[in-house]
């Protein structure tokens, strides 16, 4: 089992939403605190395990503006793990999961610079390291609804932007999501086989032919009658009885 | 990367510590061998107690870096993986058999074992001195590599970085040996002194070599790799963070390039060039004046050059905070 998150170019609107669970969940749970310093000083700085950032792709005025969410990917071949010194560090055998023990490490940051992602951050309080932990606290409660059982930020996305599961699982909604929508993972250069993944921008766009216009599959056809009133006359899509 | 003082002093301060050692049993082993004049027993304890000293020093900087310096032991735990832990464990172990070796030279201990068909006895202290070169090596190795196995930072990915390891800690080693050797033992001052001249400029050329490599380095990562969007024109609009943080800390080195070209030239000058002349000047001279002066001008240039090291590393993780980059 690999678990990791999905997550979809085409949807992300940037709202944040997700960073603000993660901290809200972790910063109180076993992976906490997260700490903030200076927070209403004039260079406040903190820890989180998801940050989501903003690129203007093209020249003006050809310009998209896409929001790029990133954590830890709990690469399959991390590159971060057998640097550790102290074996803090470890990848999960059960559901391949990066951690840290918070008890074992001593803070040398050596697995931040082994990390070509930029995903762990040192935290100034506890003198660790810390990363996303994909909710594991979270993600096994049996306390928890199946709904609830699910990492914070997943939850918290209010466009479904972010997907969870298993992408070994050839039948789950990730790897049909990273099959079938062109998934990739980020710096593939380096071979570290980054676990998450991420869906890129499509262009969706709405072609209505002619006939469609007549209500060519109208049901309401079936029995011979054009759609009233007339197709000249103003109408509401998906509202009007027809 | 931002260059942090602790793994600077740690770098520099056990490499003179290696080079002092690997000179006293360079100077034991052309001994041995009738090439160089026999020297007393003090002459060997008193430098590897300073090259202890450095070592020691190297180590209580070591400290400073770790968040959780009283974890410290931990980090021998992972040697099967990590070049660090490995470090953790070639040091110590280093020190020890140099202090068994100035221990062995100090109360004289110093029995033959065996003697070679040549007639070279083969001392105690030989066999001890042996081990201990035998670590020094294998720690310059762990400490080149903690660096230079890290693929993605590519101004570290190379051979230079361990071999620029074993030069610049060997030169900076050799040239404080033939300070010491101008005021315990003058008659080695031209040798030491020749040798240090020897791997100075060796180091030179390890240095000019590193900096032509990574000034040619074509980064792997580009921004369209590290987000996946194959685009010529991406600007970063958001960070995602108002102040900063540990990713903008830790990676950048908060400077300008121009004071980056004046650390460059400084370090060029005061490792290499000075040391040069000034080893010319000591070698003719024997003055232990010129040779204290050309080790210190060394070292204060060779910290520059470690902090460059690191300075002008850059890591991919910086793709990501363009506004700071
Ligand atoms: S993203 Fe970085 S921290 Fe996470 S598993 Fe990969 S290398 Fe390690
Ligand atoms: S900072 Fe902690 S987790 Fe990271 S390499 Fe050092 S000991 Fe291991």
């Amino acid at each position: 089992m690999q678990l990791a998150l999905v997550i979809d170019l085409n949807v992300c609107v940037g709202c944040h939403a997700c960073v603000i669970n993660c901290k809200e969940w972790n910063t109180s749970g076993t992976a906490g605190p997260m700490t903030d310093l200076n927070p209403y000083g004039k260079d406040p700085t903190g820890t989180f395990f998801n940050r989501v950032q903003t690129f203007e792709v093209g020249t003006f005025p050809d310009t998209e503006v896409v929001h790029f969410p990133k954590s830890c990917l709990h690469c399959e071949e991390p590159p971060c793990v057998p640097v550790c010194p102290t074996g803090a560090s470890y990848k999960r055998v059960e559901d391949g999961i990066v951690l840290v023990n918070y008890d074992q490490c001593i803070g040398c940051k050596y697995c931040s610079w082994a990390c070509p992602y930029g995903a762990r951050e040192f935290d100034e309080t506890q003198r660790v390291m810390k990363k996303c932990t994909l909710c594991v606290d979270r993600i096994y409660d049996t306390h928890l609804t199946e709904e609830e059982r699910r990492p914070a930020c997943v939850r918290a996305c209010p466009t479904g932007a972010r997907l969870f599961g298993d992408i070994h699982d050839p039948a789950s909604e990730v790897s049909i999501a990273i099959r079938e929508s062109g998934g990739y993972p980020l710096m593939p250069e380096w071979g570290t086989q980054p676990a998450n993944h991420y869906l890129p921008r499509r262009k969706t766009r709405l072609r209505i032919r002619k006939d469609e216009l007549d209500r060519a599959d109208n049901p309401l056809k079936i029995d011979g009658q054009l759609p009233t009133p007339d197709r000249t006359a103003p109408s509401l899509d998906d509202i009007a009885s027809w | 990367m931002h260059p942090a003082f602790s793994v600077i002093f740690l770098t520099t301060l056990i490499g003179v510590g290696q080079g002092i050692f690997l000179a006293l049993f360079t100077v034991e082993s052309y001994a041995a061998f009738g090439l160089l004049p026999v020297q007393e027993d003090s002459y060997y304890a008193i430098g590897c107690a300073l090259s202890l000293l450095f070592l020691i020093a190297g180590l209580i900087a070591s400290l400073f870096h770790l968040g959780r310096p009283e974890r410290a032991w931990r980090s021998a735990a992972q040697w099967r993986t990590s070049w660090l832990s490995r470090e953790v464990v070639a040091l110590p172990a280093f020190m020890g058999a140099l202090a068994l070796y100035g221990l062995a030279h100090l109360i004289g201990f110093n029995p033959t074992l065996t003697t070679l068909p040549s007639g070279t006895p083969v001392t105690v202290t030989l066999i001890l001195g042996t081990g201990a070169t035998l670590l020094a090596f294998a720690l310059f190795l762990c400490t080149g590599m903690i660096y230079a196995c890290l693929r993605f930072i590519q101004a570290w990915h190379s051979p230079l970085t361990v071999i620029n390891y074993v030069l610049f800690g060997g030169a900076s080693g050799f040239t404080l040996a033939a300070a010491h050797a101008s005021i315990a033992a003058p008659d080695l001052v031209i040798f030491l002194a020749g040798w240090a001249l020897v791997i100075t400029l060796l180091g030179l050329t390890g240095w000019l070599a590193s900096r032509t490599r990574n000034t040619r380095i074509k980064p792997k990562s580009t921004l369209p790799t590290a987000i996946g969007i194959k685009h010529p024109h991406i600007a970063q609009a958001s960070q995602g963070l108002m102040g900063g943080s540990f990713n903008t800390r830790e990676f950048f080195h908060g400077n300008t390039q121009k004071m980056l070209q004046g650390l460059q030239g400084f370090s060029f000058v005061c490792a290499f060039v000075l040391p040069t002349v000034l080893l010319v000047i000591g070698l003719s001279s024997a003055s232990s004046g010129w040779l204290l002066t050309a080790f210190i001008c060394q070292y204060a240039g060779l910290l520059a050059e470690r902090w460059l090291f690191f300075a002008q590393a850059r890591h991919p993780q910086n793709l990501y905070y363009q506004a700071v980059a």
